[in-house]
């Protein structure tokens, strides 16, 4: 069957996020209060044929081992929808 | 003999001509080899030029990483053989694991283009024979993504196993910061233990012949080939 794969992908904690910086300056100056810090990453939804959800689930983890996230930057989740 | 180099070319690389032309002023025999290839033709050493591989889409170098020359490359590599990242280059190396770390977005958020002084760390390495230890160059560097980052430990072990080849220095009268991209430690490029797998963000092609100015990147390339250089070392 079929899933629908929502993988996140965000920059490790700790690490200098320049993208999330600009984004928290922004909130400020349009005058949001209360925004802490704000981190910048990528969400990728994929469909994902696959005989049930829990083989779906480990493809799609060895996907972000191996190409969606770099595991030297970043820390990625996986949420298979189905 | 003379030395054979290949220079890859992604879709999106940008820098392979001028790759291609150091090369072989320095005395190469040079080829482009298309990322298509399986093979390196008998290179001795293999160029990952500057650009924008596959359009820097997910990562930079992310996607390069897998293209098919690569498997080439790390055997290449892991032979003892003579691999250079030119900037982009440099990114699928890292990528590609080749050498450790990553590079990131720039932190100030934007690309930076202006000549950096790098210091020559390392001259045990395939392209920084010809200089002089601990000499300082100025060169053209242009990225969007060269932050070079590692865990500490990482980092400490580079320095321990003097795997930095180039670090940026602090420019005489200049207000600009001398690192143009937050990267650590000052890093712009690095080594594999052994110096026969190099990787940095500066682009020595682009000053490389008199017209440009200044040849001091040719250096690097007559280091590649073995070759004496024109003028004085560095």
């Amino acid at each position: 069957m079929t899933f629908r794969v929502h993988v996140r992908v965000v920059p490790r904690p700790g690490l200098l996020d320049p993208q999330g910086q600009a984004v928290a300056h922004a909130l400020a100056a349009l005058g949001f209060p209360g925004v802490g810090e704000v981190r910048v990453g990528r969400a990728i939804e994929l469909e994902l044929e696959a005989d049930d959800r829990a083989t779906a689930e480990a493809a799609a983890t060895a996907m972000c081992e191996r190409l969606l996230a770099n595991p030297v930057t970043e820390d990625f989740t996986v949420a298979v929808e189905g | 003999m003379t030395i054979r180099v290949a220079v890859i070319r992604f879709p999106g690389s940008n820098c392979e001509s001028e790759t291609l032309e150091a090369a072989r002023r320095a005395g190469a025999t040079a080829e482009l080899l298309d990322y298509r290839a399986t093979s390196l033709g008998g290179a001795d050493v293999v160029i990952l030029p500057g650009g924008f591989s596959y359009g820097d889409y997910l990562r930079s170098g992310a996607i390069a990483r897998f293209a098919p020359v690569m498997q080439a490359v790390r055997a290449h590599a892991e032979a003892g053989g003579g691999v250079l990242g030119i900037c982009n280059g440099f990114q699928v190396l890292c990528e590609a694991h080749l050498l450790p770390g990553a590079l990131l977005h720039n932190a100030g958020q934007r690309f930076v283009a202006r000549p950096v002084d790098v210091r020559i760390e390392r001259t045990s390495t395939i392209c920084t024979g010809l200089f002089r230890p601990g000499a300082v160059v100025r060169i053209p560097q242009a990225h969007g993504e060269g932050r070079f980052v590692a865990d500490e430990a990482t980092l400490d072990a580079l320095e321990r196993d003097n795997q930095v080849v180039l670090r940026y220095v602090p420019v005489p009268g200049s207000d600009l910061p001398h690192n143009p991209n937050g990267s650590a430690r000052d890093i712009a490029g690095i080594c594999n233990p052994a110096g026969n797998v190099v990787g940095f963000m500066p682009h020595p092609e682009r000053l490389a012949e008199a017209t440009l100015g200044d040849t001091i990147g040719q250096t690097f390339f007559a280091s590649l080939v073995g070759a004496p250089t024109s003028g004085a070392p560095a």
